[in-house]
């Protein structure tokens, strides 16, 4: 929890003696608590101090890294409990079970459907982030041999190893030593091994409560030990889920209570895909930091991905395109030349239709700060003399033999503003909706 | 170590809104929580899906939505008891979308008989749409409601071009109303103030803040939704407190994800799957957010949503 101004005041040395390069230690410790300062430009204060404040500016859920290079992510750390308050700060994992019941080949089936699982989704590479591998079978070397498997054929893949033995999780953690994995699996009996084994390995380690009471109480024993730490409440139907999310979510953020401030796995394994889907829709939205599917189908993960994408968008801060001038298909110099605004869904739907059309265009995208055509023109960023200059600038007139441009069809009342302000251009008004694009382009074609 | 969980409850609540008479009549709203909280507080009725059914065959549907329906969709009461008698539609969303001056543009006489003989072949609640086109709602509307007089319909949308005559149609014929605007906590607030301003109950209003697919502005839904939630339970602010619609099913079956087949795109795997999750990822999200009914089209996705709802619940 944020300390005040004056409770941080009343940590500080109180001499006055403006070494900070403050004129007084109460101003300092305003600055303080509003993160303008770092207690360290005061060379005065005690251990004490130091040690109550950083706990107090530690984020209120606990920030894990879980793999390392390329495809690490980074989950937790969010400070609010609504999108609209502050954009969520790092995504959900998206993680896929492999049973260590499954032959050699099979768990290499799904080790592959994971590599291959990424899809560029306005601009994003969005893909599964992580394997959950599940001890199903009991025993510690088919465990072992299903991690060193996933080691050797994805060695950059973030992984979780699931089991209730700290035999087992040594064997299985050894090929991911210093790779940031997790351990999960810490209960209540096996709660100090398996902390060590997690420490010895470098790994974070999950824990396994039935209750939240419980996972309170195992993070505070397993945190001198390991400090990266995972819950797992113990919910399984979506209703539990979303309760005892609710209630750690709060509880971090709200209350500033330690003992839960950490991030969240949530387990939505249904035999029937298309019920873990909407299962995972709960965790997405509300709190879940890890989700383990059991099933990793193509339409299922486009469609979790773009979920979390619309969730974890910055609301004050619409998703945009760079502006630019996009070719779709090998437009040669006599091909349509369209305009639009830089709102990624602007762009998405308008690019979409001009490649269903198969006409290869160019697409002029113009900086609109991010708003829809509409919205953009309404707020003066999508005007005659900000497109003129665009369209002069981008050099586009020597690569093109026809000084056409097609604008958006909602924008009707521009064009003639734009003609005068373009010497030369014939301005054509496009359809209103995007969908009407594909006609629109065959027919001039 | 005792953790006391931190509950919220909070001094609003929504209304709670009867649509349809009789056993089947569904009751949405009434909640002092939000969407699934009963470990809170009080949330006494489940979110209603309602099926949707046109006034003409759903020719720009995607083919997929339309090999359910077929056999069916040629007539507007074979199709809505089809979804009552073999989908087991606890409502019945009837869209007047041949009203429109593009899809054939029929009179609203000619409308108002379809509400007729539909409302009286069903026995669930009905929720009577026009074609969204301003002008022309604010004329077939006011039929529809004569028609569907004594049935305690849901009417709309309501909207700020054309809220007046329909709002004067919904209090003349005794029907609930859904009020629309476009996205904006601050517009439908307006709109839900002008509306009661002439007389028209505010417990007998749905807010609209108007859908979008997943992918396709769902956080601007999402977001509005959450906060309208909000200021009728924390401010307690009465103008926001009718239950809320997500009228997903159009905004769904358009969009790409819900059309292009796996050939073309082999990366977003198949069609069938895809499209049914898209529509049950979007209302699912949307009933997390706060929505209290919401207008679907394929059954699978229905199926998809209402076992979602049974999870959340037991
Ligand atoms: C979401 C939204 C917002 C969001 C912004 C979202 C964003 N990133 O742009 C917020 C809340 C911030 C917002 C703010 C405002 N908004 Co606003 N907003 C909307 C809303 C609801 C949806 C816009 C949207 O996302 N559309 C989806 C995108 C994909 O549409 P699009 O860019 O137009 O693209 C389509 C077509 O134009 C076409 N197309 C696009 N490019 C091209 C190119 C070619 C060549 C062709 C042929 C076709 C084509 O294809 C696309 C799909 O069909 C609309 C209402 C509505 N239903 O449209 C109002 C709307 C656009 N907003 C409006 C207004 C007035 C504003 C504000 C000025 C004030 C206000 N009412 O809040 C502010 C201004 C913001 C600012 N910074 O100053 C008005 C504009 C009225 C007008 N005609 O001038 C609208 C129409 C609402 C209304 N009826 O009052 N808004
Ligand atoms: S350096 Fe420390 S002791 Fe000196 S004024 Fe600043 S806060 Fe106070």
């Amino acid at each position: 929890m944020a300390l005040t101004g004056v409770e941080i005041f009343k940590l500080l040395p109180k001499t006055n003696c403006k070494k900070c390069g403050q004129p007084t230690c109460l101003a300092f410790a305003m600055k303080l608590a509003q993160r303008q300062a770092s207690i360290d430009q005061c060379p005065d204060v005690s251990e004490e101090a130091k040690q109550k404040l950083g706990e107090a500016s530690a984020p209120p859920i606990r920030p894990i890294t879980l793999g390392t290079g390329a495809r690490a992510v980074k989950i937790g750390e969010e400070t609010v409990l609504f999108r609209h308050e502050k954009k969520f700060v790092n995504p959900c994992a998206i993680s896929v079970k492999i049973s260590d019941n499954l032959s050699q080949a099979d768990a290499g089936k799904v080790i592959a459907g994971i590599m291959e699982s990424e899809i560029d989704r306005v601009g994003q590479k969005l893909r599964v982030d992580a394997a959950f591998l599940s001890n199903d079978s009991g025993d510690a070397s088919k465990l072992a041999a299903l991690a060193s498997l996933v080691a050797s054929k994805a060695p950059e893949l973030p992984v979780i190893i699931s089991t209730t033995s700290p035999d087992a999780a040594e064997a299985a953690l050894k090929p991911f030593a210093g790779k940031n994995a997790v351990l999960y699996g810490a209960n209540k009996d096996n709660l100090e091994a398996m902390a060590q084994k997690a420490k010895d390995a470098k790994a974070a380690l999950a824990i396994a409560a039935s209750s939240l009471d419980e996972a309170a109480e195992l993070t505070e024993k397993a945190k001198a030990i390991v400090p990266d730490l995972i819950m797992d409440s113990g919910a399984r139907k979506a209703g539990e889920m979303l309760r005892d999310n609710t209630y750690v979510r709060r509880a971090a953020i709200k209350k500033g209570f330690k003992p839960l401030g950490y991030p969240v796995i949530n387990f939505v394994g249904r035999g029937d895909s298309m019920l873990e889907t909407v299962v995972a829709v709960l965790s997405v939205t509300k709190y879940a930091s890890i989700i383990v599917l059991d099933h990793l189908e193509k339409w299922q993960s486009l469609a979790l991905f773009s979920l979390r994408q619309n969730i974890y968008t910055d609301p004050q801060v619409p998703m945009q395109v760079q502006q630019n001038i996009y070719k779709v298909g090998d437009p040669g110099p006599k091909a349509p030349f369209l305009i639009t605004t830089n709102f990624s869904l602007t762009y998405f739907i308008v690019s979409g239709e001009v490649e269903n059309s198969k006409v290869p265009c160019r697409l002029a995208v113009l900086d609109s700060e991010g708003l829809s055509v509409l919205t953009a023109w309404a707020a003066g960023k999508f005007t005659a003399s900000k497109i003129a200059q665009f369209i002069k600038e981008s050099g586009i007139e020597a690569e093109i033999e026809n000084k056409e441009l097609i604008i958006p069809g909602y924008v009707a009342i521009l064009s003639g503003a734009i003609e005068d302000k373009l010497e030369g251009w014939k301005i054509t008004v496009g359809p209103r909706e995007a969908n009407g694009l594909p006609a629109f382009l065959k027919s001039r074609a | 170590m005792s953790f006391a969980p931190p509950k919220e409850t909070w001094s609003g609540k929504t209304f709670e809104i009867t649509i349809g008479n009789g056993a089947k009549a569904v009751k949405i709203g009434g909640e002092n929580v939000f969407s699934f909280h009963g470990f809170e507080g009080n949330y006494p009725n489940r979110p209603v899906i309602a099926y949707e059914v046109q006034d003409i065959p759903p020719d720009d549907w995607p083919q997929m939505v339309k090999d359910v329906y077929a056999g069916v969709s040629a007539d507007p009461v074979t199709w809505a008891k089809h979804c009552v008698e073999k989908l087991g539609a606890k409502a019945i969303a009837l869209r007047l979308a041949g009203t429109h001056p593009d899809k054939g543009d029929i009179s609203a006489d000619q409308a108002a008989e379809t509400v007729k003989k539909v409302s009286s072949a069903v026995d669930v609640p009905l929720i009577i749409l026009g074609s969204n086109h301003a002008e022309k709602d604010s004329v077939v509307l006011v039929k529809a409601a004569e028609a569907a007089k004594g049935t305690n319909a849901l009417l709309g949308k309501a909207q700020e071009a054309n809220y007046k005559t329909i709002v004067a149609a919904a209090l003349a014929n005794d029907l609930k109303l859904i009020a629309m605007s476009e996205l904006d906590i601050n517009l439908s607030k307006q709109l839900n103030i002008l509306i009661t301003q002439m007389g028209f109950d505010k417990e007998r209003l749905v807010t609209d803040p108007m859908s979008s697919a997943l992918s396709y502005g769902l956080e601007y839904t999402y977001s509005v939704m959450e906060r309208i939630k909000l200021a009728a339970l924390a401010q307690n602010d009465a103008v926001l407190q009718g239950p809320m619609l997500a009228d997903v099913g159009m905004y769904v079956w358009k969009v790409k994800e819900t059309q292009a087949l796996e050939a073309d795109l082999p990366q977003w795997g198949n069609l069938k799957d895809r499209g049914v999750a898209w529509e049950a990822v979007t209302t699912t999200s949307l009933l997390v957010a706060g929505t209290n009914l919401a207008i679907m089209r394929h059954p699978d996705a229905v199926a998809a949503v209402e076992k979602f709802i049974a999870e959340m619940e037991g």
